[in-house]
């Protein structure tokens, strides 16, 4: 029997085929994919799991694809840092990095998501695939579609940073610049995706696609030995990273892959943009729309399409969620990169800031075994830095100009 | 008359149609006068209280009624109102 059986309705249960649908045609509810987790227990092990690829596909049970063949085979099975200085400047005895800035092909954990989403697309027959992006996910998809020989549309906002415009342009898609903000691109590309027969990864593929996030889940708790951390601290856009690691953490022990989950998860977003921090520091289920300002700009989803379900997670886990502001985003992508060699983009920079929070209130505990997401890669978002990291010192090609420069004494030197 | 794009899970209810025209003042009037035109769609639209449902995301000339008056916005001649479905992926823990 196949393991997925439907697609259902998160809020009213009616269930549908598995087809490129994302909407509940009754209520609006989101559709999500229901599997056949009886069947999938009689064969999933810790064993297989090991002996499988070293991809997000070593957890192909688990994803919403039929198989055998998986574009994107080389997404995921990322390191999972052991942040010693770190945790010892932050006072944290056993603090991990999961490190997606090296995920294949694009250093973003959207390589996951898409591989999921494009796999899946070309098992339902379709020839084009397209996004709505903050520039991850474009880049992905971009580099996917050229890959697997499929046609792509990016749509990404005006103002994005020209990284992530270029490592668009290079894969040859159409990349569609939209004069607006995400929220503005998110929304024209709804109605596109109504009048178009394209796999819209967020958009009419967004049930497998979302999926493909659970992995960070799986792969953490394997490179931990099997087990579950106590804390996870999470960069928020959608809000959908931190609901699919939740659920990766349950599927786990629903299946018998781990015996408990006591994680408490975690939202991290920034000041400029921070309508499910705000909600859940105000006690409430709902939250309000936003029109971003941030230099956190993969985060700047202003109206999050799971906020909701963020912030149900994140009560159910008796977790926190927090927010920092521009300014403690470049200090946390300077912390990490000095404390651990990693450089993560702005959302990186979100997450430590917001780890960093935690820590300080005594809502993560020294004790706690913790891992923070860092989901992108710095390179792309060179210019939320450039002016905080000083310049090399220039010298003339003599021994006398560097000896000057760094006031060498005979017992070495010293820093200029 | 305003225009008001229709979302593909509505359009069983418009003959397929993706965008129709309504007489109306506010969005509260938009969705009767659709319902009285294409019977159903307000059920869709709102909860048993007449509230919006928390997954319609509603548009006002491009601009989200959430930042306007919600639905008690005000609708003019040549307005272009756009109903577009919150594209959540949602996750449940029900496992």
């Amino acid at each position: 029997m196949a393991k997925m059986k439907a697609l259902v309705c998160r809020e009213c249960g009616k269930e549908y085929p598995t087809k490129a649908i994302h909407v509940c045609e009754m209520c609006f509810g989101p559709l999500e994919v229901k599997y056949n987790y009886e069947e999938i227990k009689k064969s999933i092990s810790r064993k297989k799991i090991q002996d499988g690829p070293e991809s997000i596909w070593r957890y192909a049970d688990l994803l919403p694809v039929e198989g055998p063949t998986f574009l994107g085979p080389h997404a995921g099975m990322t390191p999972l840092v052991r942040a010693k200085n770190l945790g010892a400047h932050l006072g944290l005895d056993e603090l991990y990095i999961k490190n997606d800035t090296v995920n294949h092909p694009t250093l973003s954990f959207k390589d996951r998501v898409v591989a999921v989403a494009i796999t899946r697309a070309r098992e339902l027959g379709f020839e084009t695939i397209a996004c709505a992006s903050t520039g991850n996910l474009a880049n992905s998809v971009a580099a996917h579609a050229a890959a697997a020989g499929m046609r792509a549309y990016v749509f990404i906002p005006g103002d994005l940073e020209a990284a992530k415009v270029l490592g668009n342009l290079i894969y040859k898609p159409n990349v569609v610049e939209v004069e607006g903000n995400y929220d503005d691109v998110n929304r024209l590309c709804s109605e596109i995706a109504g009048e178009h027969h394209w796999a819209f990864v967020n958009i009419n593929i967004r049930p497998y696609y979302a999926e493909g996030s659970k992995t960070l889940a799986f792969e953490t708790v394997e490179q931990l030995g099997w087990r579950t951390p106590d804390q996870v601290v999470i960069p928020m856009a959608s809000g959908s990273l931190l609901t699919k690691i939740w659920k990766g953490l349950h599927e786990m022990k629903a299946l018998g892959l781990v015996d408990d989950v006591r994680t408490r998860i975690n939202g991290a977003q920034a000041e400029g943009c921070s309508p499910i921090s705000t909600a859940f520091q105000a006690g409430r289920d709902f939250f309000k729309p936003v029109k971003p300002k941030t230099i956190a700009k993969s985060l700047a989803i202003g109206n999050p399409a799971d906020g909701y379900y963020a912030l149900k997670a994140t009560a159910e886990s008796k977790g926190a969620m927090d927010m920092v502001s521009d300014d403690e985003v470049v200090e946390g992508i300077k912390l990490l990169a000095q404390t651990e060699g990693i450089f993560a983009e702005t959302a990186g920079g979100v997450t430590i800031g917001v780890l960093q929070k935690l820590v300080k209130q005594g809502t993560i505990k020294k004790s706690d075994v913790t891992v923070a997401y860092i989901t992108g890669n710095g390179l792309k978002t060179q210019e939320a830095v450039i002016d905080a990291v000083g310049k090399p010192h220039r010298i003339q090609p003599s021994l006398v100009s560097f000896e000057k420069t760094f006031k060498m004494g005979k017992n070495g030197g010293g820093d200029a | 008359m305003i225009k008001v794009r229709i979302p593909t899970p509505l359009r069983p209810l418009t003959k397929g149609l993706g965008e129709v025209d309504a007489q109306a003042h506010t969005i509260v009037e938009m969705i009767d006068t659709l319902n009285t035109a294409h019977p159903g769609i307000k059920d869709r639209l709102c909860d048993d209280t007449g509230e919006l449902r928390r997954f319609v995301n509603i548009y006002v000339n491009e601009e989200d009624i959430r930042f306007l008056k919600g639905k008690e916005t005000s609708l003019k001649d040549g307005d272009e109102v756009s109903i577009v479905p919150a594209i959540a992926g949602g996750s449940s823990c029900r496992i």
